[in-house]
């Protein structure tokens, strides 16, 4: 598959302290990457340089396609202020600016398009409340919608775990593999048992970045990087069950 | 009191008030919806300063203000994006530093500084000709850049760490936005002073923000109210022969008792 974009050599972090060191990676068409570590361990920071939110110490992102509708992104909390006053159905249209620029003008066919995509998901009755008067798995709904209207090269989902809610669960992650013929995705997640069952590839984040073809997760890597685990269920969906993180590792 | 339109002071007066309330009814609306109420005050009263060291120097006391307003603007607003220094703190170094500096020179230059009272409460009566002009125009490109970037200054407002990685020209988005702001203040100075400013870019909001939770709409309104509540001021302050700035905040007031009561009642 063709290369989207590459990380070469990157060191970032904060202020003085340095979160990531010697970090390659590429991430090609229709990817579908799980990155795992511990806590502190430079998953988020990985996220925001990849998305340009942080520029690197040292190192380079190269580009090999234009950077519209680059990408789609979902943060594990957006930072907004919840009495903003801004309607569903605006939030979604901002998902747009990236083919927009600051000067095009929006259109009717744009307002069509977030009406149809809120509907889809199912928030279509909500697409005039303001933001603030949503529930939290609500507002993850229309921040889904807003990072994907675009159709962007690359989707990036920081713990989507911790903000979807069980009723939406299986209906978002089967979206995601409906999202991962069109797109590429990254997504952090503490959540091990759904990176198993959906991913391509897993990418171990502890300082350093470890990159494993294939979404198996062995006994090894996860004494290397001390990943945790948790064991989920999923309901109707398929699921496998791993061993207790100091069993596998005993094993 | 009506006959007083037929003097081009007061015809002066109304058409700057006019186009101060479009201007703070526009550049409010975006302050309040970001909460930046309190970074337009410390650049508020950093302009003092510029005011000051223009009166020294005898140069226009407008130009001096707005010179320290945009450097405080810009420095207020790029250092905290860094992260070096606490937004709040800076603001506080630069409000008090400005009216240290304004004060300072007022001391130092000799005579008596009676207009500079005006520049305190303000004094729309006093306004000249070119100060209406300068009013229409800032009022005129506030009004083109909302038109023009209304979505995009919006969407950055809400959530400008998702707007950046769309990669699209955010920096000239906000220099245009702080400038406009920084300037809008100066020129808001002459009708309410610098004690007072704050409220032009507050209370019509405020109000407006009891009926919408639409950024259109409370721009619509707030807009509506800042030009109706001033002129309402202006002519009460000139029938009861009270200073206009004053009068006008606690116009805004009233009309927000009003409102508050009624959204109540309902």
């Amino acid at each position: 598959m063709k290369e989207i974009l590459e990380l070469k050599d990157i060191s970032a972090g904060y202020e003085q302290t340095t979160v990531l060191q010697g970090v390659n990676v590429a991430i090609r068409e229709k990817d579908f990457i799980g990155i795992i570590g511990p806590n502190g361990g430079g998953k988020t920071t990985l996220l925001k340089v990849i998305l340009g939110l942080i520029k690197p110490f040292s190192g380079k992102i190269v580009y090999h396609t234009s950077k519209q509708s680059l990408f789609g992104y979902l943060p594990q909390n957006s930072k907004f202020d919840a009495r903003f006053p801004i309607s569903v159905k605006e939030v979604v249209m901002s998902g747009l600016m990236s083919e927009k620029g600051i000067f095009r003008s929006y259109t009717k066919a744009d307002r069509v398009k977030v009406e149809e995509i809120l509907e889809k998901y199912g928030m279509g009755e909500y697409k005039n409340r303001s933001i603030g008067e949503l529930s939290g798995g609500q507002m993850q709904r229309v921040f889904l919608c807003r990072a994907i209207i675009s159709s962007p090269k690359i989707l990036i989902l920081d713990e989507p775990s911790t903000y979807v809610d069980s009723n939406f669960e299986i209906e978002f992650y089967s979206l995601l593999k409906e999202l991962n013929e069109r797109m590429s995705i990254v997504m952090v997640s503490h959540d091990l048992g759904t990176i198993c069952s959906y991913v391509k590839t897993i990418a171990c984040v502890n300082r350093g970045l470890h990159y494993h073809e294939s979404n198996l997760i062995t006994p090894e890597q996860l004494k290397l990087y001390n990943c945790p685990i948790e064991l989920i269920s999923h309901g109707t969906v398929p699921h496998r069950v791993l061993l207790n993180h100091d069993k596998s590792i005993e094993n | 009191m009506f006959e007083l339109l037929r003097y081009d002071f007061f015809q002066n007066a109304i058409l700057c008030t006019i186009l101060i309330g479009v201007s703070c009814g526009l550049i409010g609306t975006y302050i309040v919806a970001k909460r930046m109420v309190f970074i337009s005050g410390g650049i508020t009263h950093a302009s003092f300063g510029g005011l000051g060291l223009a009166y020294f120097l005898g140069l226009s006391p407008l130009f001096g203000a707005a010179v320290f307003a945009l450097a405080a603007a810009f420095c207020i607003l790029y250092l905290s994006d860094n992260k070096r220094f606490k937004e709040d703190s800076l603001i506080g170094i630069f409000w008090s530093a400005g009216m240290a500096i304004g004060v300072l020179f007022i001391y130092l230059t000799p005579g008596y500084a009676p207009n500079l009272l005006s520049y305190l409460f303000g004094n729309i009566l006093t306004v000249t000709g070119e100060q209406v002009i300068l009013s229409g125009v800032l009022c005129l490109a506030i009004i083109l850049f909302f038109a023009k970037f209304y979505r995009p200054l919006f969407y950055v407002a809400f959530d400008k760490e998702y707007s950046r990685t769309h990669f699209v020209a955010l920096n000239g988005l906000e220099v245009g936005i702080t400038a406009l702001i920084a300037l809008c203040i100066v020129v808001c100075m002459k009708l309410a002073g610098i004690i007072l400013v704050i409220s032009y870019l507050t209370m019509p909001q405020a109000i407006a923000g009891m009926f919408y939770k639409n950024f259109t709409k409370q721009l619509v309104l707030s807009t509506i109210v800042s030009c109706g509540g001033s002129i309402i001021g202006l002519f009460a302050s000139a029938a009861l022969k009270l200073p206009s700035g004053a009068t006008i905040v606690l116009c805004f007031l009233l009309i927000f008792i009003v409102c508050y009561v009624l959204r109540r009642r309902k």
